[in-house]
Parts: structure tokens; C-alpha cells; sequence
């Protein structure tokens, strides 16, 4: 899923200084998933701004709506009738989301609530970790299904740097795991330690977005 | 001398190819534009090493560059061994910075991944955490690219460049990180790539060294690259307990760290150990040099090379 963060309050409520009423959109899909942008946080998130707006002098009217998927127009079309009635929109969908409902509703201004921050599942209760970086070129079959782009702080492709704690953690944050210290693990426990010792070339990251904005067009699926 | 074809006619690829017992030093650049403090670190250093590694831009603080160091150290009559790391540059960058450091006239490469952005020296200063990091190449890679460009004439997209970039190549090893057992399989891919010498984390658990590095040369690696095992030469029993406890890679011993605590004289101790370390390191077959390094203290230098016997060095020009 697609995960993100809240903004800070004070960053919302700068951000929406001068308006009057606006609405509050979130997302059932990935955003919920990760307890941020679903109708749940839609509901907390609402009153906490009324009193930091309030408290910033600048009372405002905040209307809720939670789509069921703000990335696809066939939902985003439900606030057809309601935009137009605020002055602006605060969504707390991923950015997909937010340039969706800023395409739809281009008179109005469309604000992030979110920080979005990365492909992700829920690896526990209440903790979410990176799994994928989209790179246009997997390499997870030669990973051992372990993904050092998105999981590696340096997004290695021969190994561990020297920066592996003691205890198989990364420098870069003691709660993180040297994902290649995982990957030599699982590769061990196979018998296969020679796939590791081929030696991976530079990577073509051509397919993701250092080779432009990504396009997919299929054919077979136009009209 | 050799009959050897030398690769890049270094003056530490000359002494390794003699058979010599190599050393090299760190100097690490200024955090300012002032090419004195270079100059001053290349004095005191002058004819004791037979490579001087430039640190580029090491624990993630903006330093002066590497190549413009190395060429300042050049021009002082120490060759350098200029560090290039993947983190702040792709691999255009990299390349183009490699031309140019080889027609200043640096004939050494040292190719590392590089400390990442988030840990500005160790949080001591603020460095720049919100740096975006690059890693286009990882440090293997890096080496195959460097190793191409010299022994193909081309450039990692196969461009051919007008002619080939003479470096003797090095990379790093971190033998007692773990995964400890994958560490020396690690070396082997860099010298796979085409490293020609390799310098270590510092060691200070000579008996765990000894035992990595057995493996090493057992798997023939010592031969295909020259390992220089690295000193950081202790200045306090503190330093070491951070070092121990900090930098990844780095075990010391604990009576090590006792024998510092108890010495009346830290410093002279300090240099008594790097001198010991210096020779247990070189009493183990196959080790072809030690990296010295005494970070920001390279006056202390001098005294511990003659100590250990390693000055003057050896004529191979």
C-alpha cells in the first residue's frame, strides 16, 4: 500500500489561513490501511484543526467526505456538487489523490494533508515499513524476494556496506534492519550463498521516474 | 625493479609490484577553501607513505573535494590515493570527475559507497541530513566502471573515451561486520570488479583479523589484490570505547581499552599499540601493507612510522 503521514497541524493551519469553509476528504484505500487518511482520521482530524485554526484566529467551517478511492474519477465524481459550496479542499489521500481531486475541481484549491512517504505493508500493529521504491526494474529474484533499493539506506546491489551494526541493524537507524544482512540470511538458509556472488551491474533507472514521468499505455486495453 | 606491467605506474602500485611492505596515511580535508592546512598535513607527511588517502567528503560534511586535495598533495610531493564515493554523485558525475582527476595527473582510486547523509559526522556537527542521497552505482560497480574506463577505454555506456584513465584501483573491506561469513565473499566481488588493493575498517582485534584474513588469502585473494590492513592510531581509552561501541566494523578488545585507562602517558601508549598493531599485522603472510591513519592528529605520525620501522621507504622510481 501506499503509506503516508500527517502534516504537522501548524503546517495545516498556514496553509489554510484565509479560508472560510472548506472540506476535508480522505481515502478508504491505502491511506486507511495506514491509519491516516481514512474516514477514522478524517473524523480526528477534523476537530483537532477547528481548534488550531480557532485558536489561530481564523475560525473555519470544515465539512467531511471519506471516498472510497480518491485515485479513480468514478469516486472522485461524488464531490461533483459539494466543492463548488467551499472555498477549498484539504485531502489527506496519498498524492495521487490530491492531484486527482486538484484535476477535478481546478477552480478551487486543492491542499495535501499528507506527507506521503512510501510503498509500504504493515509489518505489526502500528508499524509500517518500506517494501517497495518502484524502480522500474525488480530485482527481487535475484534478492531473495528482499528488496535492497527500497530497504537498503544506500540502495546496495552487492551486499552489505560496513555500516551493518553488531546486532544486524543499519547505521542509519538502530530500528531498521541491514535488509542485506536478511537477504544473506534467507540465501543461507537455501543453500544458494553463490547467487549473491554474481557480480550485479549498474542498474538501468531508466523505467522509473529518473527516465521521466512513467506512462504505461497498453494497446489492448484503449478503446 | 619489476617486470611487471604496471597498470597506473603509481607510486604505490610501484612499491606493492617491488614486493615492498606499502604504506599509506589519511589526510583528510579542510572544512574550508584554504589550501594551507592541506599543505601542512603534506609537509609533516612528506616521504614517510607511498599513498596519502583524501577523504571525500567522509561522515557526510562538506569538505574540500577530494580531487582538488589530491592535487594540492600532488603538487606537495605526496601521492595521493583520492577517496570517490557513491552517495553524492551518478554515474555521469562520476566519470567526468575521473578524467579530470586523472589529467591533474592522480593515479590512485579508492572506491567506497560512501557514509550516509543522515549521519553528519556522527551528529557532532549538522551536516546536511536533508541532502538527497544519489547511489546511481553502489562501490562495486563503481569499480567495474573505474576498471573499464582504464583497461577498455570506455565509459560505463559503452562510449569509448579518447583514451584510457590510468588508476590503480582500491576499494575497502569491513571484515568483522556481519554478516561476518559474507564479508570476505564481499572482498571477492570487489576484486571480481577489478580492485587492485584494498584497505580495511581499522582493526584492533589482531586475533579476529588474523582469522578473516586467512580465509581471505586461503581463497586466494590476497594475491589477486594487496589488503592493507587500517590503524587508527588510539589517542584515549574513551576513543576506543566509542569506537568500539559506534562505528560499525570496529571491535576492540577489552583489555585494549584497560591498558589505555591505565596509561600514565595515553598518547605515548597510543602509539606504543599502533606500533604493535603495525607489527602484528605485518606478521601475518599474505598482508602486503598497513593504512595508518590518526585522524586529525597526523603530526603524531612521523614518531610511529620510524618506530615501527617502516621509514625511510623504499626507492621504486
Amino acid at each position: 500500500m501506499i503509506i503516508g503521514e500527517w502534516k504537522p497541524i501548524p503546517e495545516l493551519v498556514e496553509m489554510l489561513r484565509g479560508h472560510k469553509k472548506i472540506l476535508l476528504v480522505g481515502c478508504a484505500t491505502c491511506v486507511a490501511e495506514c491509519a491516516a487518511g481514512g474516514e477514522r482520521e478524517v473524523e480526528t482530524l477534523a476537530p483537532l484543526l477547528r481548534i488550531a485554526l480557532e485558536t489561530d484566529g481564523n475560525p473555519i467551517e470544515i465539512q467531511t467526505q471519506t471516498l472510497e478511492r480518491q485515485c479513480e474519477w468514478e469516486f472522485v465524481e461524488a464531490l461533483d456538487a459539494q466543492v463548488p459550496t467551499v472555498d477549498a479542499v484539504l485531502s489527506i489521500a496519498c498524492g495521487i489523490g490530491v492531484q486527482a481531486l486538484a484535476e477535478r475541481f481546478a477552480e478551487t484549491p486543492v491542499y495535501p494533508g499528507l506527507n506521503t512517504t512510501a510503498l509500504a505493508m504493515r509489518e505489526e500493529a502500528g508499524l509500517w515499513t518500506s517494501r517497495c521504491a518502484a524502480c522500474g526494474d525488480c530485482v527481487l529474484g535475484v534478492t531473495f524476494g528482499l528488496c535492497p533499493v527500497a530497504r537498503c539506506a544506500k540502495s546496495l546491489f552487492n551486499g552489505p556496506c560496513g555500516g551493518t551494526r553488531k546486532d544486524g541493524k543499519c547505521e542509519v537507524d538502530e530500528n531498521t534492519d541491514c535488509i542485506w544482512c536478511k537477504i544473506y540470511e534467507r540465501a543461507k538458509a537455501r543453500g544458494a550463498i553463490d547467487a549473491l556472488l554474481q557480480i550485479r551491474k549498474a542498474k538501468n533507472w531508466g523505467n522509473s521516474r529518473h527516465g521521466g514521468p512513467k506512462r504505461i499505455l497498453r494497446e489492448d486495453l484503449r478503446p | 625493479m619489476t617486470t611487471t606491467t604496471l597498470k597506473a605506474n603509481s607510486r604505490l602500485e610501484r612499491v606493492l609490484a617491488g614486493g615492498h611492505f606499502a604504506l599509506t596515511v589519511e589526510v583528510g580535508p579542510p572544512r574550508g577553501a584554504n589550501a594551507e592546512p592541506v599543505r601542512k598535513k603534506a609537509a609533516i607527511l612528506k616521504g614517510l607513505a607511498d599513498g596519502y588517502n583524501v577523504t571525500d567528503n567522509q561522515t557526510a560534511v562538506v569538505r574540500m573535494s577530494s580531487i582538488a586535495a589530491a592535487k594540492l598533495l600532488l603538487e606537495a610531493g605526496c601521492e595521493p590515493i583520492m577517496q570517490m564515493t557513491c552517495r553524492d554523485r551518478n554515474r555521469i558525475a562520476m566519470q567526468s570527475d575521473l578524467l579530470g582527476a586523472a589529467a591533474l595527473g592522480l593515479r590512485n582510486c579508492l572506491c567506497l559507497s560512501g557514509d550516509h547523509q543522515g549521519q553528519g559526522a556522527s551528529g557532532k556537527l549538522k551536516g546536511h541530513p536533508g541532502a538527497k542521497n544519489v547511489f546511481d552505482v553502489d562501490s562495486i560497480q563503481l569499480v567495474a566502471i573505474v576498471k573499464r574506463m582504464r583497461d577498455e577505454g570506455l565509459q560505463e555506456g559503452g562510449d569509448a573515451l579518447t583514451e584510457p584513465v590510468p588508476f590503480f584501483i582500491g576499494a575497502v573491506w569491513t571484515p568483522l561486520s556481519p554478516p561476518e561469513d559474507f564479508r570476505v565473499l564481499r572482498l571477492a566481488k570487489k576484486i571480481e570488479a577489478g580492485a587492485d588493493f584494498i584497505q580495511t575498517q581499522a582493526i584492533y582485534d589482531v586475533e579476529r583479523f588474523a582469522a578473516a584474513f586467512a580465509k581471505a588469502r586461503d581463497m586466494g585473494l590476497a594475491e589477486r589484490a594487496a589488503i592493507l590492513p587500517g590503524i587508527i592510531v588510539p589517542a584515549s581509552a574513551g576513543m576506543l570505547k566509542y569506537m568500539n561501541k559506534n562505528v560499525p566494523g570496529v571491535e576492540v578488545p577489552e583489555a585494549l581499552i584497560k591498558r589505555m585507562e591505565q596509561a600514565k602517558d595515553p598518547k605515548a601508549e597510543g602509539a606504543r599499540i599502533a606500533v604493535e598493531l603495525i607489527e602484528a599485522m605485518r606478521a601475518i603472510p599474505g598482508v602486503k601493507g598497513v593504512h595508518l591513519q590518526a585522524i586529525e592528529a597526523e603530526e603524531r605520525l612521523p614518531e610511529i612510522i620510524k618506530a615501527a620501522g617502516l621509514s625511510p621507504r623504499p626507492e621504486v622510481d
